[in-house]
C-alpha cells in the first residue's frame, strides 16, 4: 500500500525537481532577463499551491491572495525598516499574516460559496484603504521605500530567485504534507459535502481554519520578499485586486485539489503572459478575461483533469 | 436494569412560533432496538437532529452514557459514539466507496493512520456486501447501495448508539428483506439501534421498544404490541384498519 502510494508520487516529484532545476539554473544559463521570470514562475507557484490548500481541497473559493500578499509586503518593509534584518523580517511578515488569517479565518469562513468569495476579497480592499489612510505607519498613497541589497542587480536577481525558489519548495512541501495526512483528507471531506463532513466527525472549523493560514502564510512571505526585491511597495501594488484574482485562475488552470496542478498552471500562466499578453498591454487584462471564459468552458478541471480524461479513455480503449 | 445510554428529559425545539419537539421525556437501555414512529411532520427528524447536535434544543436535556450533551456539535456527537444515517443520503459523491467508509473510521473512531482507517473501512464495507464496490465513486452507486453505504460509513464510527433515519425508505420488498438482516447484524454486534421507520414490517419484526411521536410530543411508548393497541397510536398514526388487522394477527 505505501509503495503504491510513493509509486503514485514519483512522477509529480520528478516533474517538480525538474522545473525547479531549471529554474534554479536560470542565472547561470540564461540572463537578467530569464532570472526575473524563473523568479516570477517561483512566485507563483508558491502563491498557488497555498491558495490550492484553501480552494482546491477544501472548497473554498478564497479572493484573499492579495489580502495576505499585501499584509506581508508591509509587514516586511516596516520590520526592515525598523532594523531587522532582511531575512529576520520575511519570517516575522510570515508569521503576522499567519496570525491574521487565523483570527480572520474564524469570522469570514462561516459564509459559504459567492457569500465566501465576496467577503474575502472585501479584505482586499479594507487593506488596500488602511495602507492608504494610516500615513504615519505606512507612508499613505506615497508608499514605503526599503533598503536596496548591495551587490549589485546580477546579485540581489539570484538572491531572490533563491528566496522564491525556497518558498516554492515550502509550498510544494506543505502540500504534499497536507494530501497525505489527516488534514488533507478532511479538507476533502469538507469540500464535498461539508454536513456530511461534520457528522462523520471533522472538525470543520478547526480544519477550514488551518487549511486558510496555511494558504495565508507563504502569500506573507511573498509579499515581504517582493517588497524587498522591488525596495518600494505602495498600497495599489501591494494589494492588488489583478493578483487576487490571477492566482486561482493558475491553480484552475492546472487543476485544483491536486500536487502538481498549481504548479503546471502558473508555470504556463507565466509563460503565457510572457510570449503573448505583453505584446498587447492595452488589453492586458482582457486576455485574463477571456482565459477565465475559456477555463470554464473547456477546461472544468484544469490541464492535469484533461490528461486524466485522456488516460482513462485510452485505457479503455486498449 | 443497567444505566441507560441515552437520557432525553423535557427536550422541546421551537421553530419560531412553531414546537417542532416539546417535552420530549425517555431513556434508552444499551442493547436494544428501539423503533421511533409517528406521523410525517411528527418531528421524528428533529429530535435525531437535536440529538446528534445538528440542531440546539430550545429547552431540555440530552445525556449520553452518564455526560451533559446538550450543547454538542454533530463532530463531537459523532466521536462520542453517537451516530446517525440520514433520510437522504449524505455521500462524498466524488470520493470512491471506499474513502467514504475510510473517513468515518478516521474522524469519528479517530484511527490511528491512514492505513488502519482504511483497512477498516474495507471490512466494513464487506459486512454491508458492498466489498466488490470499494473503488467506484459513491455517485455511482443505486439507491440500495447508497444506503448501505450510509450504514457502513456509521458501524466505521464505531457507535455505541446508531440512529437510523428511514435507512428503508425507497427500497423493494427484496432489498427491505435484506436490510432488516442487516440491521440485526449490527444490533447483534453490541450497537444500541434507535429505528425511524414508516413500515410497519420493519418496525414490529425489529424493534423490542417503541415510541411514539404525534405533533412533537410522545404520545405513548413501550412493548411494540402495547403500542399498536394504544387508542392513541391507532387514532394519530396506525389507522383503525391496522389495528384491526394487528388484533386478528
Amino acid at each position: 500500500m505505501i509503495a503504491t502510494e510513493i509509486s503514485a508520487l514519483r512522477r509529480p516529484l520528478a516533474l517538480f525537481a525538474v522545473l525547479v532545476l531549471a529554474l534554479a539554473l536560470t542565472p547561470v544559463t540564461g540572463n537578467n532577463y530569464f532570472t526575473q521570470q524563473a523568479t516570477f514562475i517561483a512566485m507563483y507557484c508558491g502563491l498557488a499551491l497555498s491558495w490550492n490548500l484553501i480552494g482546491g481541497y477544501a472548497g473554498y473559493p478564497s479572493f484573499a491572495t492579495a489580502a495576505f500578499v499585501g499584509l506581508g509586503s508591509y509587514a516586511g518593509a516596516l520590520l526592515q525598516n525598523a532594523g531587522v534584518p532582511m531575512v529576520a523580517a520575511w519570517a516575522g511578515a510570515t508569521a503576522i499574516t499567519g496570525v491574521f488569517a487565523a483570527l480572520l479565518g474564524l469570522g469570514i469562513l462561516r459564509m459559504k460559496g459567492h457569500y465566501f468569495a465576496v467577503g474575502s476579497i472585501s479584505i482586499v480592499e479594507v487593506l488596500r484603504l488602511i495602507a492608504s489612510s494610516w500615513s504615519g505607519l505606512t507612508g499613505g498613497g506615497e508608499g514605503l521605500n526599503l533598503p536596496i541589497l548591495p551587490g549589485g542587480p546580477a546579485f540581489a536577481g539570484k538572491v531572490f530567485l533563491y528566496a522564491m525558489l525556497a518558498v516554492m519548495l515550502l509550498a510544494f512541501l506543505m502540500t504534499l504534507w497536507v494530501e497525505r495526512g489527516r488534514l488533507g483528507f478532511g479538507l476533502r471531506c469538507i469540500q464535498q459535502n461539508e454536513d456530511a463532513a461534520d457528522m462523520v466527525g471533522v472538525d470543520v472549523t478547526r480544519y477550514k481554519t488551518a487549511a486558510f493560514t496555511l494558504s495565508a502564510l507563504l502569500c506573507g512571505t511573498v509579499g515581504a520578499i517582493s517588497a524587498s526585491w522591488t525596495a518600494y511597495i505602495s498600497p495599489g501594488d501591494a494589494f492588488s485586486i489583478l493578483l487576487t484574482l490571477k492566482v486561482p485562475v493558475m491553480v484552475l488552470l492546472g487543476g485544483a485539489g491536486t500536487v502538481l496542478g498549481p504548479v503546471i498552471g502558473a508555470t504556463s500562466f507565466v509563460v503565457i503572459e510572457q510570449a503573448v499578453w505583453s505584446r498587447f498591454l492595452d488589453y492586458n487584462q482582457a486576455a485574463l478575461g477571456i482565459v477565465v471564459v475559456l477555463l470554464i468552458f473547456f477546461l472544468p478541471g484544469g490541464l492535469l483533469g484533461r490528461l486524466a480524461a485522456r488516460r482513462l479513455k485510452t485505457g479503455a480503449a486498449s | 436494569m443497567s444505566a441507560p445510554l441515552l437520557e432525553v428529559s423535557g427536550l422541546t425545539k421551537r421553530f419560531g412560533g412553531v414546537a417542532a419537539v416539546s417535552g420530549v421525556s425517555f431513556a434508552l437501555q444499551p442493547g436494544r432496538i428501539v423503533g421511533l414512529i409517528g406521523p410525517n411532520g411528527a418531528g421524528k427528524t428533529t429530535l435525531v437532529n437535536l440529538v446528534t447536535g445538528v440542531h440546539r434544543a430550545s429547552a431540555g436535556s440530552i445525556r449520553f452514557m452518564g455526560e451533559d450533551v446538550s450543547g454538542q456539535r454533530p463532530f463531537e456527537s459523532a466521536r462520542r459514539g453517537l451516530s446517525r444515517t440520514f433520510q437522504i443520503v449524505q455521500p462524498f459523491p466524488q470520493m470512491t466507496v471506499l474513502e467514504n467508509v475510510a473517513a468515518g473510521a478516521m474522524f469519528a473512531a479517530q484511527a490511528g493512520s491512514r492505513g488502519e482507517a482504511f483497512e477498516q473501512a474495507r471490512a466494513h464495507l464487506d459486512f454491508v456486501g458492498l466489498g466488490p464496490l470499494a473503488d467506484r465513486p459513491a455517485a455511482s452507486l443505486t439507491l440500495p447501495s447508497r444506503k448501505r453505504l450510509e450504514l457502513a460509513k456509521s458501524l466505521a464510527m464505531r457507535p455505541r448508539l446508531l440512529l437510523l433515519d428511514e435507512v428503508n425508505a425507497g427500497l423493494n420488498s427484496a432489498e427491505i428483506v435484506e436490510a432488516i438482516e442487516l440491521i440485526r447484524a449490527i444490533a447483534a454486534r453490541g450497537i444500541t439501534v434507535m429505528l425511524i421507520e414508516h413500515l410497519m414490517k420493519v418496525v414490529f419484526s425489529l424493534c423490542e421498544e417503541l415510541l411514539v411521536l404525534h405533533h412533537g410530543e410522545l404520545i405513548a411508548g413501550g412493548e411494540p404490541s402495547a403500542v399498536a393497541k394504544d387508542p392513541r397510536v391507532i387514532e394519530a398514526y396506525l389507522g383503525t384498519q391496522y389495528a384491526r388487522r394487528m388484533a386478528a394477527a
